[in-house]
């Protein structure tokens, strides 16, 4: 079983070897030259203006934490995806699986149209 | 086998340890994604592998977001030198807390487990081989705990309402 995870090993030696080549070749090859123009942080153009370390709204955190939410209902589907045509539920077979996965979104679904009616999914 | 356990063991209290002794609170939060990840290693040690997917998914992904999101929310910089005294009474529940941790894990270390919760030698190889890592956790999870995994989606609402009320309270 533990052989099954060399490929994911290898993905990460190479995401390391890379990033760390990346970094230090432009590192050793670049030439640096710096002029307060240049050192200014990269603002698409526009003049910087204030200091990156802002607070910032709460309304980053309500996105993440619905975003939360929803994640973890997506991670009980994953299993759920493997196995439904093997339960079998109130002896319904297929349609049993499918049952309960859909009382278990139709709950969530409330909790969804509850997030878009509050106003919670509004930016302004 | 061993060699592994004492390898991610080693580098998740290694993280562990630069996590709660960094200044900065997003190197801080970067070590324990870290330290997140060694524990996911431990658990693919351990045959839990959906539990490994499920850790690196959730913890090392969603809820270090809401890490991050928490310090750009509360703009914690880099902690000047002596604004965090080395006696707050807070250090002292933490180190008191930590202790009483360490104690239950030597009691638990002499502890011999009941034999209901050990399962025979070779059942975690034979299930492995016979129905797969997710399979093997998923059709008892949605046959015998029917009820509990329909419970969840209500905590899952209540979390939902929760966050939106407290965030969204003048609305």
């Amino acid at each position: 079983m533990l052989e099954s995870y060399v490929p994911l090993l290898m993905l990460m030696v190479l995401v390391i070897v890379s990033a760390a080549a990346m970094v230090g070749l432009s590192h050793l090859f670049s030439a640096s030259r710096p002029t307060a123009v240049k050192s200014q942080p990269y603002e698409s153009g526009i003049p910087p203006f204030g200091t990156a370390r802002e607070r910032f709204e709460v309304k980053f955190y309500l996105v993440a934490v619905l975003f939360i939410v929803f994640d973890i209902e997506v991670v009980f589907m994953m299993p759920w995806a493997v196995t439904f045509r093997q339960l079998d539920i109130l002896g319904l077979g297929v349609l049993g699986g499918l049952l309960e996965m859909a009382a278990f979104v139709v709950v969530l679904v409330v909790g969804y149209v509850y997030v878009w009616k509050r106003g919670a999914l509004e930016w302004t | 086998m061993t060699f592994a356990f004492w390898f991610f063991a080693g580098a998740a209290i290694l993280a562990s340890f630069l996590c709660i002794t960094r200044r900065s609170p997003v190197s801080s939060a970067l070590w324990l994604i870290t330290t997140l990840f060694n524990v996911a290693a431990l658990f693919v040690l351990l045959d839990a592998h959906f539990l490994a997917a499920v850790q690196v998914l959730v913890y090392a992904g969603a809820i270090m977001v809401l890490f991050l999101f928490v310090i750009m929310l509360l703009n914690l910089g880099d902690a000047a030198p002596g604004e965090n005294p080395r006696w707050s009474p807070s250090r002292v529940v933490g180190f008191l807390a930590g202790l009483g941790l360490l104690a239950e894990l030597l009691v638990l270390r002499s502890a011999v487990p009941p034999d209901a919760i050990r399962l025979p030698p070779g059942v975690v190889a034979g299930e492995m081989a016979g129905h797969g890592a997710v399979q093997s956790l998923a059709v008892p999870l949605f046959q015998a705990y029917l009820v509990p995994f329909e419970i969840t989606s209500l905590m899952l609402l209540a979390a939902i309402v929760g966050a939106v009320v407290l965030a969204k309270r003048r609305l």
